[in-house]
């Protein structure tokens, strides 16, 4: 087991240091002069030329791309010109908020989806199967900035439930933390209703069944427990997606999150900040993978590595 | 793969469901407001007309024009506004799917047919970003290349080609094995001739498929990167910028952010229940 | 066969279970009456499809989907199930009767330690505290023989070999002491030696409680360990019924004598080796008449058109052909396969 969870380490960092990479050849090679980039095109050749010399660009492409390395291993995306200070630190100031909309947005997922794709299972082909079905599809394709823009409307304008903005706690990250778990409760709940009704079939429900368990119980803890691994799975993807996707839901709210610092960065050509972010919500992402094939193990207690 | 003779009475044996049909219908009369749309009923991203601003739908215009779906902020009418958009989404959905498509079915044949290190490489690349975020890697990609059509159809081409390659990789990958293939091999014919005669073919329509489902996406994507800003320049009419732009206006005028976003989710729904017709033809177990 | 003098712990009369409803349900089981004595074992002997398995599960009420009790009664301890809500079936289910199923390896639940699975009776239905419930599973892994119980409670089904888990199951079938046990197939999957094994331990649980048990086999030699009364099931129906030693010593009914052909002796020394012609009927398409006659050695034209009932014979054992006192006397009617009047 270790030596697997080490093995996927192994290429969890070479995926880090892939997408690593990646943002620098975007921002570095593809605009073909980072500093006219940075600078915008009105800018004189003085100018020009004192960027080129802070962000060490007159340097042949491959020495800067070696020191680049040893700084992000650092944490050193370098200085924000816009926000001050480090684009790392300012980054990691937003981390907490963008993970809370995250785990938010996961545990409605998970508390509406699970009990839902339940319910549609003990009832297959029924009313809700069809209408849960219905709705995950429609959830999927509906644009989540829209939705984030319709609940604003009904429970912050309208109804006045909900504030639309940060800084009410919790309660502010209530809409936003809706509109991330859309497109994903009816998914969820069609995943766990396929789970259950396959488990169902199987011949140690039978048995539970002959011991005289009722049905909840066989529902929730016999079943639960066997599609237990495949969601845990998703959930950890989920996870990953929520603060990924995050990015466009904390525009809507303004939510003071890493995606709306990013957004903010790129349209103020902050690619300090930006860099910081993308590694951040990338290194993150990555990190949810590795943790879930490690519960892999504490889910299934057949899995051992070598059938894994 | 399952045999084509195997495939073809499961085909025959299935009706199309209606809802396939009323989908294909929804986005046949898109393609023609896409097409015939911004001719019949032009839309002037400059033209403002500030008396008819905020107008709700089926409005008289100051002009005594009737404003279907109502007036934007800047009197500007918003059925022209959607009509124009939708040739956006269409021509980046389109362009997009083609260009990532051509990409993903070039590395996917070369990787999969050739096997060895390029496949190694290629796979390992495509590792490298599936596990990046797609939405990332297009916000990153489409600020540093600055607004344009083009340069979202290369953005969002960019993130797609790796699903597309996967595809083809996969077809390749068992049609090279297939007997008559080994055969043409022992034969002696070439590469490009097995490639062209006996690969491609099987490759086709899992691309197919995965092309239909990845151009409602890819709508989707350009709508979320317009709505950011990042997406197409101001003077284009795009759903994602309109819906943008009428967030400030969600009190008073509704609708402005609303009809264009309802416009791409039914479309978006249409692509993706045509997707699956396709993947039901293409897949007999699919409907098992 | 002996006549029971206390009502039946269970019994099923006239039992019919149908797959599908309405007119296109197909009968698989077509009248079959059964009654469990307590401490006693009935042996229920046929080829697979012949509805024998179904009848043990409807004793539970656990038909598959699909399969309904058409008609007749499935009745335990003196209660009418028809009637059951599914709380009342639940309340009978372990606790007055219980089974023991075929493949012990898909029977138990993977995710689950097998203690867990053999305690779970004690703390969901009789409220017992995780200690006491852990140590009354321990006390019963101890009973069926598992070795060193206190370590096993830990382990997975994987972690088990099919013998072990047979005990695993049979020791949840006994947990919340049932009057009745179901035992289908119980040594089936299982290795050659440990099935013996396995009866042993049936038999000796068996014995202990008192209990009245079903015995479903396809294996004459397991049912000849186990039983004292013996009913031999085709096609949906019985066709021969009554005490082991009567019908095992001289079939009255050409299927159960060609099932007793078919049993190798390795004693015996001969190779006695012969399996019935023709396979068993489709049960959508049972033939008219006797449903065995195409396959029966002793068939004459009446049993293409009459089909014989269940009768009593001489020696009080009871059985379902017209020829059964020819087949007792081992001379065919007219003559081997066919007979002058076809």
């Amino acid at each position: 087991m270790t030596r697997f969870l080490l093995r996927r380490t192994g290429q969890a960092l070479i995926v880090a240091w892939g997408a690593i990479s990646l943002v620098f050849v975007i921002v570095r090679v593809v605009p073909g002069d980072p500093a006219a980039l940075i600078l915008g095109p009105d800018a004189s050749p003085a100018q020009t030329a004192s960027v080129r010399a802070d962000f060490g660009l007159d340097r042949p492409l491959a020495q800067q791309y070696v020191t680049h390395l040893g700084e992000v291993v650092r944490g050193d995306f370098g200085d924000s010109w816009r926000l001050g200070g480090s684009a790392m630190a300012n980054t990691l100031d937003r981390y907490p908020a963008t993970l809370t909309l995250a785990v938010l947005a996961l545990v409605l997922t998970l508390a509406v989806g699970f009990p839902l794709g339940m319910a549609c299972a003990r009832r297959a082909g029924g009313v809700l199967d069809a209408c849960v079905s219905a709705l995950s599809l429609v959830g999927q394709a509906l644009p989540s900035f829209w939705v984030g823009i319709v609940l604003i409307l009904l429970f912050a304008r309208g109804l006045n439930w909900l504030p639309s903005t940060a800084g009410s706690g919790l309660a502010s990250a209530v809409l936003p933390a809706v509109t991330l778990a859309v497109p994903f409760v009816g998914w969820l709940a069609r995943l766990v209703r396929n789970g259950a009704l396959e488990e169902g079939g199987r011949e140690y429900v039978r048995t539970a069944r002959a011991k005289g368990t009722g049905e909840g119980v066989l529902q929730y803890v016999h079943v639960g427990r066997n599609i237990a691994v495949p969601v845990v799975t998703v959930l950890g993807l989920l996870l990953g997606n929520f603060v990924a996707n995050a990015v466009i839901v904390e525009v809507v709210f303004s939510w003071p999150g890493i995606g709306s610092l990013m957004v903010d960065a790129i349209t103020n050509r902050d690619y300090a900040v930006v860099e910081a972010a993308i590694v951040t919500i990338t290194v993150t992402y990555i990190v949810l993978n590795l943790l879930v094939d490690a519960l892999y193990f504490a889910l299934d207690p057949r899995l051992t590595p070598e059938n894994a | 793969m399952s045999a084509p003779a195997l495939e073809a009475p499961a085909r025959a044996r299935r009706r199309t469901p209606r809802r396939t049909w009323i989908a294909l219908g929804v986005l046949a009369l898109f393609v023609l407001a896409g097409l015939l749309g911004p001719v019949l009923h032009p839309y002037d991203a400059v033209a403002t007309d500030l008396p008819s601003r905020l107008l709700p739908p089926g409005s008289r215009t100051e002009d005594g024009s009737l404003a279907w779906l109502g007036t934007d902020q800047l009197g500007r009418d918003l059925l022209a506004n959607v009509l124009a958009g939708s040739r956006v989404s269409l021509v980046v959905g389109l362009a997009t799917v083609v260009l990532g498509g051509a990409a993903g079915l070039l590395v996917g044949l070369v990787s999969g047919y050739f096997g060895g290190w390029p496949d190694a490489v290629l796979s390992r690349i495509g590792d490298v970003q599936l596990a990046f975020p797609s939405i990332l890697l297009a916000i990153l990609l489409a600020g540093v290349l600055g607004p344009s059509l083009t340069n979202i159809v290369i953005t969002l081409a960019v993130t797609r080609w790796v699903i597309f390659a996967r595809v083809v990789r996969a077809s390749a990958l068992s049609a090279r094995e297939l007997e008559y293939v080994n055969s043409a091999r022992l034969l002696g014919a070439g590469h490009l001739r097995i490639l062209l005669r006996h690969v491609l073919p099987s490759c086709w329509q899992p691309l197919l498929v995965a092309g239909t489902v990845q151009v409602g996406l890819t709508m989707v994507a350009e709508a979320s990167l317009s709505f950011l800003g990042l997406g197409v320049p101001v003077d284009e009419a795009s759903w994602g910028a309109t819906v943008s732009l009428g967030r400030d206006y969600l009190g008073s005028a509704w609708w402005i952010s609303t009809v264009p976003a309802l416009a791409l989710a039914l479309v978006v729904l249409c692509v993706g229940a045509v997707g699956d017709a396709f993947r039901d033809a293409s897949d007999p177990r699919a409907q098992l | 066969m002996t006549t029971a003098h206390e009502s039946p712990a269970a019994e099923v009369r006239d039992l019919h279970i149908a797959f599908g409803s309405g007119r296109d349900g197909t009968d698989v089981v077509r009248g079959v009456s059964l009654a469990l004595h307590r401490g006693r074992v009935l042996a229920l002997v046929g080829e697979s499809g012949s509805g024998k398995s179904l009848t043990s599960l409807a004793f539970m009420g656990l038909l598959p989907a699909g399969a309904r009790v058409a008609s007749g009664s499935v009745r335990v301890e003196g209660a009418d199930t028809g009637e059951f809500t599914p709380r009342q079936w639940r309340a009978v289910r372990g606790t007055r009767i219980a089974m023991v199923f075929q493949d012990p390896a898909s029977a138990l639940n993977p995710a689950f330690t097998v203690g867990w699975q053999i305690a779970e009776p004690f703390r969901r239905r009789l409220g017992d505290s995780r200690a006491r419930a852990r140590e009354k599973a321990v006390a019963l892994m101890e009973t069926v023989g598992i070795p060193e119980p206190e370590r096993r409670y830990h382990a997975h089904p994987h972690e088990f070999s099919g013998g072990m888990r047979q005990r695993a199951v049979v020791a949840m079938a006994l947990a919340l002491e049932p009057a009745v046990l179901l035992a289908d197939e119980p040594t089936t999957a299982l290795d050659v030696t440990v099935q013996a094994q396995i009866l042993r331990l049936l038999a000796e649980r068996q014995r202990a409680a008192g209990l009245a048990m079903l015995l479903v086999s396809h294996d004459l030699g397991v049912v000849a360990r186990l039983a004292q009364e013996v009913a031999v099931v085709y096609a949906g129906r019985i066709v021969e019924q009554g005490d082991l030693d009567t019908v095992y010593a001289a079939p009255a009914h050409p299927y159960t004598r060609g099932l007793m052909d078919a049993v190798p002796e390795a004693a015996a020394g001969e190779p006695r080796l012969r399996s019935i012609a023709g396979h068993p009927p489709d049960p959508g398409r049972v033939p008219d008449g006797c449903a065995f006659h195409p396959r029966c050695a002793f068939a004459t034209a009446r049993c293409t058109t009459e089909r014989p009932l269940l009768r009593t014979l001489a020696d009080g054992r009871r059985a379902a052909c017209h020829h059964a006192e020819s087949v007792l006397a081992g001379t065919a009617p007219g003559g081997p396969y066919g007979g002058s009047d076809l």
